[in-house]
């Protein structure tokens, strides 16, 4: 027997990413990439009134343009409106989803009102054109709070004030006794704007539909194939799960847009079943601008109730939620269970209430977008303990000490209806942010700058944030209005060769999964890492799994991929134990090999166990041959990754330009499998967090016109704006899962946005400033200080 | 993204393409193409014909000789590689924030001066460095001021059936320097101010992005015709947005242009007059 040489242990390392070089080389293969023989194009006119009636549509021009094959309208098509699987929970939703193609009227600029079928995608965007549409106009409404009421432009018969749905959690009574009996209340409008979610790659679609068997096969950009399979199977096209194959193949970015179902999907799917083609659909940018989900778009009144030694009594909280002109897929959760439970942030405070009204309105629809809910619970609880340390003049930092939830306080309930908080230690990773800022000199060197009359300002903003990540238990979920589970699947085979192929209900669609989830099956099998591959993207090969979002993949599909191997391992131990002819209590597992105890370099390799279990031909007695083990694993509880963001601004005084000189930020996800991945979530997440609060928003004119519909007017943050991040972590392992995992994938985007507002604020506070509203442009800031400088002067 | 159908005609010459501009009303020269496509991809600009002119050789020489001659073809990127175009600060430091690599590679100056959109960067620096802009139509050649050239949003004195084919400066008097503030999304001018000091006293500026079209900040030059200080210039700068006719828009407002206008108008004159 050869000696084992001591096997890499591979979670925890740094690995570059198995699934880059084809990415980087071009050899990736997106939706757009693939060709079918006989493939038909998709072009949809889309409204270009936001509110208008549907008078007559003459598509005669259009049908009889060259290449085109077919042209339809919204009464064509005999499919019911968009399932909409998230209610506000517990609460009467007044339920409007999109129809494929608009019906008598449209609602948003953007509303789909015909399709084109072509035999080229240029002869279908040329037969759009000519297809002649008579609109009757009508009153348009954009803004959550505007929409309110009988006097605004109604969107829905069926949804009076256009509201879809009032909601609250949390204690109204106590809240209101807390601020009546406050030494000090502190009351802010917050507006955390509308943003375009704007991933790399835009949407996509193909159907193609199998006369003789009655099979679909869609490919979708879609973060969560099964969940997109199961809709399109029981609540639209009517035919078993069976008949429907949906295969997402690459996919350039999602941040959440990719969840849903849209109408171009089913429309394709409809189509190729119609002209027995497969059809595709491929978005546009200017599309992704106007028909892709939009994110976020809340107006929010704050009341804290604080003592005037900074501890907070009360938080009362009331949200408008701009949903956009019908309900997407998960609209209604994310105002309410992920945004409503979570404003407790960090913070024990005693009494909480929230109450949210999801409106209609003539825009974009409104759904899940990085974060989730999280981001604006986050700016919401971060910039009342800002607005409460100003009023008090207190540090910051000490605010939130005075307020955090005690370390040992855990499992922790907010009493606001969510999970509790699994673990945390929020003052550990404030005090390891403060010492790598190095926070007293930059106090005393704003001082000074203050003193000297500088004409750059500096401001330091916090945000010590908690956010929820893999949402379960499935039963929990249901109580929330969810309308399906949230367990995640993995199927692991040890081939007779030794390979290891991983099949994972998750969709990585940017995450790594390729890696990190191959150094977790490395370790636990005890096999090299370029022998594991990791399959995804395709119902027909994988069990039934919930996808990707919600940063859930490593905490719920990895740990379903963890409970596979203990299940290959335990078959495995019995194998050796029978073949070495040893008890199996005497077998051990290291180093990737079975072998009896007291003779680690003897046994079997789990290669040798895979070639017997895979020929058969000496199986202890009852056991089933191959290594093939799959797991539906539904947690306990959620994960609640925390950390403190600290960012640092300059802003120069002659033009209102805010730059970041410096970025901290402390995170703790738990055990970190690949940090390498770890701190690319977050240096993205950061910085998309950032663009939300330095430059990006979505805006409308009065007649809901998006202002912002190409990437030349809307602002996505650039590389060359940011320094150098300064990573650092904290591990406080989740106990829900067997690898301590908690979740990376959009802490980033949670805490920065506070962070950098925070700063900006604090920049700006000894003009008198407590509050601007994002974005953080250069006119916006510049005017603010223009009215404050007036003020001042005014006395 | 797909344009409306069109023809295409490749011009060898100049004398071609003119030719094949008088015998298509409809057609519209292309040259880089980083302005029109984009335009025709979302169906903004709908030409029936393009003329393409970036092959034409004779548009893509430059020279530095008691002044300076440059092709409507040539590059950006080719521009910005020639060293003697340090002479002109300002055209170098507006030419350097064009766009990016990519439209740096493929954009032509004579394009950008012949499509003047009002948030280009260059339009200010020729102005103020006295360019002239040769014209060849089908009588011929002739030659257009700067201030006359800069007509209007998206129009200049060029004749449909004329071609732009080179631009001209005297020879360098003295410095000048350009300030650009850039739309975070489209880096294209906020506000740009192009600044020229000459050696024998005087100044020129001219401002783009904050205006419909290339402005000359007249109050400042007037009351410029001194000695240039740091006071001086504050106090010229201070109010030198007014009386302009000032674009404004959802992300910045006329009242923050007219202010940019100042800044960037003092920070380029600064630079220009060596103090800064």
């Amino acid at each position: 027997m050869v000696a084992t040489a001591p096997r890499p242990t591979y979670i925890g390392q740094a690995m570059k990413r198995k699934e880059d070089p084809r990415f980087i080389t071009g050899t990736g293969r997106y939706v757009e990439d693939i060709q079918l023989p006989g493939m038909l194009h998709a072009v949809i006119l889309r409204s270009p009134h936001a509110h208008a009636k549907l008078v007559n549509i003459d598509t005669a021009a259009a049908k009889a343009a060259p290449g085109v094959v077919a042209v339809y309208v919204g009464t064509d098509i005999d499919l019911p409106p968009l399932p909409y699987a998230w209610q506000a929970a517990g609460v009467q939703n007044n339920i409007n989803s999109p129809r494929v193609l608009a019906r008598d009227e449209v609602h948003w600029t953007g509303d789909s009102i015909a399709v084109v079928v072509a035999e080229s995608v240029q002869q279908a965007r040329d037969g759009a054109d000519l297809i002649d549409v008579t609109y009757e106009v009508l009153p348009a409404v954009t803004d959550a709070e505007r929409a309110a009421g009988d006097a605004a432009p109604q969107l829905h018969e069926n949804a009076p004030g256009n509201l879809a749905f009032r909601w609250e959690c949390g204690n109204r009574e106590g809240t209101d006794a807390a601020l009546a009996g406050a030494e000090i209340v502190v009351r802010q409008r917050l507006r955390n704007q509308r943003v375009i979610p704007t991933p790399m790659e835009m949407r996509g679609a193909i159907a193609q539909y199998n006369v003789g068997t009655e099979e679909f096969t869609f490919w979708l950009n879609a973060q969560a194939p099964h969940v997109h399979r199961l809709l399109l199977a029981a609540f639209i096209l009517g035919v078993p799960e069976q008949n429907i194959r949906v295969i997402a193949p690459d996919i350039g970015g999602g941040f959440g847009a990719k969840i849903f179902m849209y109408t171009e999907q089913v429309l394709v799917g409809w189509l190729a079943r119609e002209l027995k083609q497969p059809v595709r659909w491929i978005e546009t940018r200017s599309e992704s601008h106007t028909a892709t989900a939009h994110g976020r778009d809340h107006i929010t009144d704050i009341e804290v109730a604080t003592t005037s030694t900074g501890v907070i009594t009360g938080l009362k909280v009331k949200t408008w939620a701009n949903l956009g002109a019908y309900l997407s897929t998960v609209a209604g959760g994310v105002p309410t269970t992920l945004y409503a439970r979570m404003v407790a942030g960090v913070y024990a405070i005693p009494n909480i209430h929230v109450e949210v009204d999801g409106m209609y309105t003539n825009t974009t629809m409104v759904d899940a977008y990085r974060g989730a809910g999280r981001p604006e619970a986050t700016y919401v609880v971060e910039r009342a303990v800002d607005l409460v340390a100003a009023e008090l003049g207190m540090d910051p930092t000490d605010v939130r000490r005075a307020n955090f939830i005690p370390s040992d306080a855990f499992p922790y309930d907010t009493g606001i209806g969510m999970l509790p908080y699994d673990s945390g230690d929020y003052p550990k990773a404030l005090d390891k942010a403060l010492e790598m800022l190095g926070y007293a000199d930059l106090r005393s060197e704003q001082e000074q700058r203050r003193a000297s009359g500088s004409d750059t300002l500096l401001g330091i903003g916090f945000s010590t944030y908690v956010e929820t990540c893999g949402l379960a238990p499935s039963k929990w979920m249901g109580g929330e209005g969810w309308g399906a589970a949230l367990f995640e699947s993995a199927n692991v085979k040890v081939h007779l060769t030794g390979k290891v192929v991983v099949t994972t209900g998750s969709m990585p669609h940017g995450q790594g999964h390729e890696t990190s989830f191959a150094q977790v099956v490395a370790d636990r099998l005890g096999v090299n890492i370029d022998d594991i591959q990791v399959k995804f993207g395709d119902t027909l090969g994988t069990p039934m799994g919930y996808g990707t979002y919600g940063s859930r993949s490593l905490s719920v599909g990895g740990e379903a991929i963890v409970r596979c191997t203990n299940k290959i391992v335990e078959k495995a131990k019995r194998l050796a134990a029978f073949q070495l002819e040893v008890a199996e209590s005497d077998i051990q597992f290291e180093n990737g090999r079975f072998s009896p105890t007291g003779a680690p370099d003897t046994g079997m390799t789990m290669a040798d166990v895979a070639l017997q279990a895979a020929v058969a031909y000496n199986l202890p007695p009852g056991m089933e041959p191959f290594l093939d083990e799959t797991t539906y694993f539904d947690p306990p509880n959620a994960t609640f990754p925390f950390g403190t963001h600290i960012a640092v601004v300059e802003i120069e005084r002659a033009t209102g330009t805010v730059r970041l000189v410096r970025y901290v930020a402390v995170d703790d996800v738990g055990n970190l499998v690949n940090p390498l991945i770890v701190a690319g979530q977050f240096q993205g997440g950061i910085v998309q967090g950032i663009g939300q609060a330095l430059c990006e928003g979505a805006a409308y004119d009065e007649n809901g016109q998006l202002l912002t519909g190409t990437l030349m007017e809307y602002a996505i943050p650039h590389a060359d704006s940011f320094p150098m991040f300064e990573l650092g972590h904290t591990v406080t392992p989740s106990p829900i899962n067997e690898l301590g995992v908690k979740g990376a994938g959009e802490a980033g985007t949670i805490a920065s946005t506070p962070a950098f507002v925070n700063a900006v604020v604090d920049a700006l506070a000894p003009l008198g400033i407590r509050h601007l509203d994002m974005p953080l442009t250069a006119p916006r800031v510049w005017a603010a200080m223009q009215t404050a400088d007036a003020d001042n002067a005014k006395g | 993204m797909y344009p409306r159908p069109f023809e295409y005609q490749r011009a060898g010459s100049v004398q071609e393409a003119v030719a094949l501009l008088q015998a298509n009303p409809d057609a519209k020269i292309i040259a880089g193409g980083h302005s029109l496509l984009p335009a025709m991809k979302l169906r903004l600009a709908s030409p029936g014909a393009l003329v393409d002119i970036f092959g034409i050789e004779e548009l893509k020489s430059v020279s530095f000789d008691n002044g300076a001659t440059i092709g409507a073809g040539v590059t950006w990127a080719n521009l910005l590689a020639n060293e003697n175009l340090t002479q002109y600060g300002a055209l170098q430091e507006a030419v350097a924030r064009v766009g990016d690599v990519q439209v740096r590679n493929r954009g032509t100056i004579g394009g950008a001066a012949a499509h003047a959109d009002p948030a280009a960067d260059v339009p200010a620096a020729l102005l103020v460095l006295n360019a002239e802009f040769v014209a060849q139509g089908p009588n011929g050649e002739r030659t257009i001021s700067a201030a006359d050239f800069f007509v209007d949003i998206l129009t200049t004195a060029l004749e449909p059936e004329e071609v732009l084919t080179a631009i001209k400066l005297p020879a360098p008097d003295g410095t000048s320097a350009y300030e650009k503030f850039a739309h975070p999304a489209s880096g294209y001018a906020v506000c740009g101010v192009a600044a020229a000091v000459a050696t024998g006293g005087g100044v020129r500026l001219a401002v783009t992005g904050a205006t419909y079209t290339v402005t000359r900040l007249s109050s400042v030059e007037a009351a410029l015709s001194g000695e240039l200080t740091a006071e001086s210039i504050a106090a010229a700068c201070a109010n030198a947005g007014e009386g302009l006719d000032l674009a404004g828009d959802h992300f910045a407002s006329t009242e923050y242009r007219a202010h940019l206008v100042g800044v960037m108008a003092k920070r380029a004159l600064m630079r220009a007059a060596g103090l800064s």
